[in-house]
């Protein structure tokens, strides 16, 4: 798929740019702070409806807006297909496909698939667990729609248990209603822990190659792991693909009983300990976990690999995601750019931006747009030089 | 902390549903600073509500009178009980014509996150109406949600031992709503197709 035309209206910096985009590499150039990476994040909001940036919307909204919408046009299985978001922080979103309302905002997700790799990612190598289930269990709504439904259940009903725990600790006793969602808990956790493993096992291949890619021959070998709360197999919690992933009932069976046996700790503590908001997604480089371990480089470069992992097992389940590559070339050494750039050339669609042309391996440099001063504009070919020179002192 | 009177009426907001410490501080600012004539529009309404509506002494459905008008009607069936969160829900489901029985409105939904549990609903009076066994079937038409489904089970749990058929209206209905949105048509045909449970 890819974008044909994008739209945006109080989003970021943005008070309204109209953008038209082509198949293929795109740059997107200009001094710092022009407003390049918001317009990337904006296509990045039709995917996942979130920022990679912010956790929050408010953000994103025009200083001074009370919303923000993104709209787009897009090519998918040589179909157009109209998606416009408004972004109310602190009330519903609002979504739009081909003119008619979603019922529901999440009802958008999996339709526009995007793998956007930026500075950011590296928080998913040193960052906290959070960084990471965020990561496994964005990717795993956009390949499996329904399971954003079995997300925001399973956040709800650790909510009420919290609550429930919270009060059960004050006023000991007043547990009556805990097995209830000690059910809902042990049913949706399973389902979700049962879908990340699954996940974990599909993507672990295409994170090894996509490393071995980056980091060259004789480097140490990627792999993903998975830690878990509830016991995965006999007294297990650590999974490594390749075991065979147990089914959504065994884990739901296996989250029930751990639950049981954490009771006293649970009211003491009043929180949830076990299920999969408490797991982590293990990257294992040779023989130690890269959290902790890895050199800056070996960081990057396995960010990177994840994230190149991701665009080759979205094109395995057969559908092109639109490749976005965020202020990341400037990050990289020759060796890692040739590697992104051999990818990227591939790509039904690429957006990148970069403060500098030149960062950006020349290969990719097809279409630009200058980006400057509230304005996005795409470049005929024959200023190509007097821009490039003009951007060099942009380079921050 | 404020004043006595302020501080009173913060705490007193503060206890209504879904109005968090920020919000009740903003209505009373807010209260403090409207007109004299706003202010007691809002309680003589309050005073009316208080003085003139009232709940069914069975079922707590909305009542003109002591009993509302379906546990007054001969004709409903004694045997079967509904179970519904509000008295919207009886609403709804009366317009589908499915049911002949009465209803029992509890009064809300288990949610912990607003403090809600079972003793802050109408079901220790659910427990009493039970007992004398004239009741053979208890059909459980909380929201389709997850505080409706967990509602739902902590209720068929509690009456297990009493032998009942307890049966929850059958899927269909949309996931993740309300029971009041549900048209009739979808509405009445989850009441045909209810599951034992
Ligand atoms: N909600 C908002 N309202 C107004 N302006 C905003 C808002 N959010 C961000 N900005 C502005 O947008 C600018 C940053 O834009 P952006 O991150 O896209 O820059 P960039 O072109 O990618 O720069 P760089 O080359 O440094 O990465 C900042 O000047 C910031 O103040
Ligand atoms: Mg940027
Ligand atoms: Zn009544």
């Amino acid at each position: 798929m890819y974008v044909r035309h994008l739209q945006l209206g109080s989003f970021r910096s943005w008070e309204a740019v109209d953008l038209a985009l082509t198949p293929g590499p795109t740059v997107l150039v200009g001094r710092n702070g022009q407003g390049k990476t918001n317009l990337v994040e904006a296509v990045g909001y039709l995917a996942t409806l979130g920022s990679h940036r912010v956790s929050s919307d408010a953000p994103l909204v025009r200083h001074g807006a009370a919303q923000a919408v993104v709209r787009a046009a897009l090519r998918k299985d040589d179909r157009e297909l109209l998606v416009e978001v408004e972004i109310n922080p602190g009330k519903a979103n609002r979504v739009r496909v081909n003119r008619s309302p979603l019922p529901r905002p999440r009802e958008l997700l999996g339709l526009v698939k995007t793998v956007l790799f930026a500075p950011e990612d590296l928080a998913l190598v040193r960052g906290d667990p959070t960084e990471r289930r965020r990561f496994l269990d964005d990717l795993l709504v956009s390949r499996t729609p329904r399971l954003a439904g079995v997300r925001a259940d399973y956040e709800r009903v650790l909510k009420q248990r919290n609550a429930l725990l919270k009060t059960a600790k004050l006023a000991r006793g007043n547990l009556a209603t805990l097995e209830v969602w000690d059910g809902h808990l042990a049913d949706l956790g399973g389902q979700l822990l049962a879908a990340r493993l699954q996940l974990a096992a599909d993507l672990d291949p295409f994170v090894t190659a996509a490393y071995e890619g980056v980091a060259g021959e004789g480097a140490d070998r990627a792999r993903l792991g998975y830690t878990s709360t509830v016991p995965l197999a006999g007294d297990g919690t650590a999974f490594l693909p390749g075991i065979g992933v147990p089914s959504a009932a065994e884990l739901t069976a296996a989250l029930a009983r751990r639950v049981e046996e954490r009771r006293k700790e649970e009211v003491d503590r009043g929180v949830t300990l076990v299920g999969p908001h408490r797991d982590d997604l293990v990257l294992h480089l040779g023989p130690v976990p890269a959290k902790g371990y890895a050199s800056h480089g070996e960081s990057w470069s396995f960010a990177l690999a994840v994230k190149l992992a991701c665009f080759a097992l979205l094109r395995a389940d057969g559908e092109e995601p639109v490749l976005v590559l965020d202020d990341v070339f400037a990050e990289l050494d020759a060796g890692r750019r040739t590697a992104l750039a051999e990818v990227a050339g591939t790509a039904e669609q690429c957006l990148i931006t970069a403060a500098v042309a030149e960062d950006v391996p020349a290969a990719l440099r097809g279409t630009r747009v200058q980006v400057a001063a509230g304005t996005a504009t795409v470049l005929p070919a024959e200023v190509d030089g007097p821009v490039a020179a003009e951007e060099a002192g942009a380079h921050g | 902390m404020y004043e006595g009177a302020v501080q009173d009426l913060i705490d007193e907001l503060g206890r209504l549903p879904g109005v968090g410490p920020k919000s009740a501080q903003r209505i009373a600012f807010h209260l403090l600073a409207a007109d004299a004539a706003d202010v007691g529009r809002l309680v003589a309404s309050l005073q009316r509500v208080q003085a003139e509506v009232r709940f069914c002494s069975i079922c707590f459905n909305v009542a003109e009178a002591e009993q509302c008008r379906i546990c007054r009607d001969p004709r409903r069936s004694l045997d079967t009980i509904c179970v519904v969160e509000e008295p919207k829900d009886v609403v709804a489901i009366e317009r589908t014509r499915e049911f002949r029985g009465r209803y029992h409105v509890l009064g809300g939904a288990i949610s912990p996150i607003e403090g809600i549990g079972p003793d802050d609903l109408k079901v220790k009076e659910l427990m009493s109406r039970l007992m004398d066994g004239s009741v053979t079937e208890l059909i459980i038409a909380t929201d389709p949600n997850l505080e409706g489904e967990a509602t739902a089970a902590y209720l068929a749990r509690l009456v297990s031992p009493m032998g009942l058929a307890v049966s929850r209206l059958a899927s269909g209905l949309p996931v993740g709503g309300d029971l009041e949105y549900a048209d009739e048509v979808t509405l009445g045909r989850a009441f045909e197709g209810r599951r034992r449970i």
